[in-house]
């Protein structure tokens, strides 16, 4: 190469060196996986924005009752909210653990996270059960009825899909298909999708559930 | 002009694949090589173009006369319905998504993109959506018929049969499928980028297609949702567009044209690219004012997500909205003019040459112009409310998307074909093909303007003789006989071209990018060795200005190619269970769908657990 033509790429493009593999390749010196998770989560904030703003869209419109007031009980919500909160914090300690070369104790941290997860989900299960058999709230009930279960049922599904990542994910460090180096950035993106899936929950909370109290 | 593409020299690359590549029927169903999904893409493009023209055909015969009783009621509604679902989503769109599959790695200088089996899956996943669509002629015997926008409450099961389930059912895997791709073309544009090629140096066509997914990526979940709320009020009883429960008509609105706006530039912006691809070629100089067009484009791209109100200014949005979103889509024009100036800045006193690819690209600027001012005319309220779902309507967007975007697509295939058969298509039917589609096009369209003008509504399936309506018709349907006709002379081109055709060469056009430096058709590698982009037009600097030559390396490089792999389509196929499971739900095939739901996740989460484990 004329030492012209190295001028001209050393200009211009920054950290390039190996370009066999496809995954060796990235220009913006972010790995392939991580920019697609950022993109996936940006494609995901529409989902869920759409999906909550159609609750808010129809909030207040609803022509019977039960009534928002009527069914949430912040106290048993604010438990597995906690629960949910406290599973970033392990998913935290996963990623970290997995960057510090330690996949046994990452395995250990990223099970609790689908534990705490799993419970999540049991405490939803549990809501939307006592919803619908105590306080006759169905899907076709009302417009609050319809809009808050697939509201709520779709980020419910999104932690259901991230425990099963979850396990799928300690099975693969269980085999040593998964190993730490290179492969840390996997578990780095699972927790990104975790970690989002929680932000989703603290707005839903805040504005759903926390906000039909203020006076 | 030496023979200085002589690249031959370079040391052969030694490539590697985990398991190698099988052939015939087998290699089609597991490739993961972008070239081989974009020729898939492309060629269903084309055969959904025919099908949907072909509807077109139809309705436009029942069209030609005053009370004529050929298709009526919902066979009219079913056909026109198709009629746009098939061009929006299963033509167009994978004619791009051919396009930006075949190109843009090539165009960028890399070897696939950055997910080659989550493009699989995409592909698998559209091919499910687009059978589904139409299935419902097989399952229904009848189209469904609620308008390519199936405005609920018109599609709730209230006023809408079983149709409608397999149009949301087949566009929900549409929307998964476009979805992917945008994440995976972002991620192979923006990071599979050879050393050397800045941003700015991004070719115009890879540039839009960046735009483009990124639409894709964050404008399909809106209308993913609404199709779930519709499907669940179909399936499951739930109240989202039950106006007697208190539901409100907009909601559908705003969550469908919040998504079909942005989806309008995803069908414009791609040939805009092309014809920014083609025009310096053939006037043999640089695009005028390259940055602009480029950030002209990614303009469009953002104000796209601020217009979609401009669809509802009859809906009653208020009229702070209604100002609100007629300043926005003014806006538009600017980025877009600024583009169209650039091309004729460009095309200005240059020594053109005129081969059929360009003649479509030189026509696609005052067509799309058109098509162009007269949206600029909806943009304003008063003049809307005159004009909506009137013909005028129907003039504009077929000005836009055939004139624009299907004649940018044409002249995308008469200047790329060479490069993915290796054969030059023929120039004198391309001639014949491009003629009699200008004058047929604008025969069909043009009259359309004045019967808006003269009030005739959309949608309707025939009219009195005496509503003054009669000679445009008539006209209107002349114009899609010559539109059929050219296009069948294309797809004769085509087919003779690849047994018939000269030989292309790498470079049958003195080309600017960096596609044209490999063999036609290019190796699976796609290049022997990485390119080295040092303008931003790297193969005419290597051809034409002293010491910017593309370096080739000394020694051989080692290149590992993804295997194929039958894991995106099992995937797929799982995904496409769970849908026909919720189209069924309620039993209405004779089957129960909650069986075929429990399968089709398990399904899902089995292939996906193959699928990360297996070795690429």
């Amino acid at each position: 190469m004329s030492a012209h033509a190295e001028n001209l790429i050393h200009d211009d493009a920054p950290g390039h060196e190996g370009h066999g593999a496809l995954s060796e390749n990235n220009f913006l010196g972010l790995p392939n996986i991580k920019l697609a998770m950022w993109a996936f989560l940006g494609s995901e904030c529409m989902f869920f924005g759409s999906l909550i703003g159609t609750y808010f869209f129809y909030h207040g419109n609803s022509l019977g009752g039960p009534l928002p007031k009527d069914v949430f009980s912040i106290g048993i919500t604010s438990i597995s909210t906690f629960l949910l909160l406290m599973s970033s914090v392990t998913m935290a300690l996963g990623v970290d653990a997995m960057k510090q070369q330690k996949p046994l104790t990452a395995r250990t941290f990223i099970l609790l996270t689908a534990a705490l997860g799993a419970t999540f989900v049991g405490f939803q299960v549990f809501e939307f059960h006592e919803f619908y058999t105590e306080k006759h709230l169905a899907l076709s009930t009302s417009l609050f009825g319809s809009t808050f279960y697939t509201m709520t049922g779709f980020h419910g599904t999104h932690v259901t899909v991230g425990v099963i990542w979850l396990v799928i994910m300690s099975i693969l460090i269980t085999k040593k298909k998964l190993v730490p180096g290179k492969e840390a950035v996997n578990v780095e993106v699972m927790g990104l999708y975790w970690h989002f899936v929680d932000i989703v929950w603290i707005v839903i909370f805040t504005f759903v559930y926390l906000l039909e109290f203020l006076k | 002009m030496a023979s200085i593409l002589d690249f031959a020299a370079a040391q052969k690359p030694i490539y590697h694949q985990e398991r190698p590549s099988k052939t015939g029927l087998l290699d089609w169903l597991t490739t993961v090589d972008h070239k081989k999904i974009g020729i898939l893409y492309g060629g269903a493009g084309l055969f959904w173009l025919m099908v949907g023209g072909l509807e077109a055909l139809l309705f436009r015969i029942q069209l030609a006369k005053p009370d004529q009783h050929i298709f009526i009621g919902d066979t009219y509604n079913g056909l026109v319905t198709m009629h746009a679902t098939t061009m929006v989503f299963l033509a167009v769109m994978p004619m791009i998504a051919g396009f930006s599959n075949y190109f843009v790695p090539l165009m960028i200088g890399a070897r696939d993109v950055a997910f080659p089996r989550m493009n699989a899956f995409s592909w698998w996943t559209f091919f499910a959506g687009s059978l589904t669509i139409n299935a419902s002629l097989l399952f229904c015997g009848a189209f469904p018929a609620a308008g390519w926008t199936g405005y609920a409450p018109l599609t709730t099961s209230e006023f809408s049969g079983m149709p409608i389930d397999f149009w949301w059912a087949g566009l929900t895997l549409l929307a998964v499928s476009s979805m992917v791709a945008g994440v995976n073309f972002v991620v192979t544009i923006l990071n599979l980028r050879a050393p050397g090629m800045t941003l700015m140096r991004v070719p115009v066509l890879a540039w839009m297609m960046l735009v483009i997914q990124f639409l894709l990526a964050f404008s399909f979940p809106p209308i993913t949702v609404g199709l779930i709320l519709l499907a669940f009020d179909r399936t499951f009883g739930t109240v989202f567009y039950s106006t007697n429960m208190g539901g409100d008509p907009h909601l559908w609105q705003h969550l469908f044209w919040l998504f079909g706006h942005p989806e309008v530039y995803v069908l414009i912006l791609p040939s805009m690219g092309i014809v920014s691809e083609i025009l310096p070629v053939f006037t043999r100089r640089p695009l005028f004012g390259h940055h602009a067009v480029i950030f002209s484009g990614v303009f469009i791209g953002f104000v796209g997500f601020g217009v979609w109100g401009h669809h509802m200014f009859t809906a009653g949005m208020g009229p702070i909205a209604d100002a609100a979103f007629a300043s926005t889509t003014a806006i538009v024009a600017i980025p877009t003019g600024v583009k169209i100036f650039n091309w004729l800045g460009t095309l200005w006193n240059s020594k053109m040459t005129f081969p059929t690819a360009m003649l479509f690209a030189i026509s696609f600027i005052p067509m799309f112009t058109i098509g162009g001012l007269s949206g600029m005319m909806h943009a304003s309220p008063p003049l809307d409310l005159q004009q909506h779902d009137t013909y005028f309507v129907v003039a504009h967007f077929h000005y836009v998307l055939v004139g624009g975007a299907l004649q940018g697509l044409f002249a995308g295939f008469y200047f790329y074909i060479p490069k993915i058969s290796g054969k030059m298509l023929d120039e004198t039917l391309g001639k014949i093909h491009f003629w009699v589609f200008l004058v047929g096009f604008n025969v069909t369209f043009f009259p359309m303007h004045l019967l808006g003008n003269h009030g005739m509504p959309r949608r309707i399936y025939t009219y009195p003789a005496d509503a003054g309506w009669n000679t445009e018709n008539l006209i209107a349907t002349g114009g899609v006989f010559l539109m059929t006709a050219a296009t069948l002379v294309f797809v004769y081109n085509l087919l003779t071209s690849l047994k018939n055709g000269k030989d292309a060469g790498s470079d049958p056009w003195d080309a600017n990018t960096l596609e044209w430096m490999t063999t036609s058709p290019p190796p699976v590698h796609n290049f022997d060795f990485t390119p080295i982009v040092l303008s931003e037009r790297p193969l005419w600097d290597h051809k034409y200005t002293p010491g910017f030559e593309i370096p080739v390396p000394e020694k051989a490089e080692e290149i590992h190619m993804p295997s194929p792999s039958w894991k995106p389509m099992w995937v797929s196929a799982s995904a496409g269970v769970i849908i026909v499971g919720l189209l069924t739900f309620n039993g209405v095939l004779g089957i129960p769908g909650w069986p075929l739901c429990i399968v089709g996740a398990v399904g899902v989460i089995l292939s996906v657990y193959a699928w990360v484990s297996e070795p690429v």
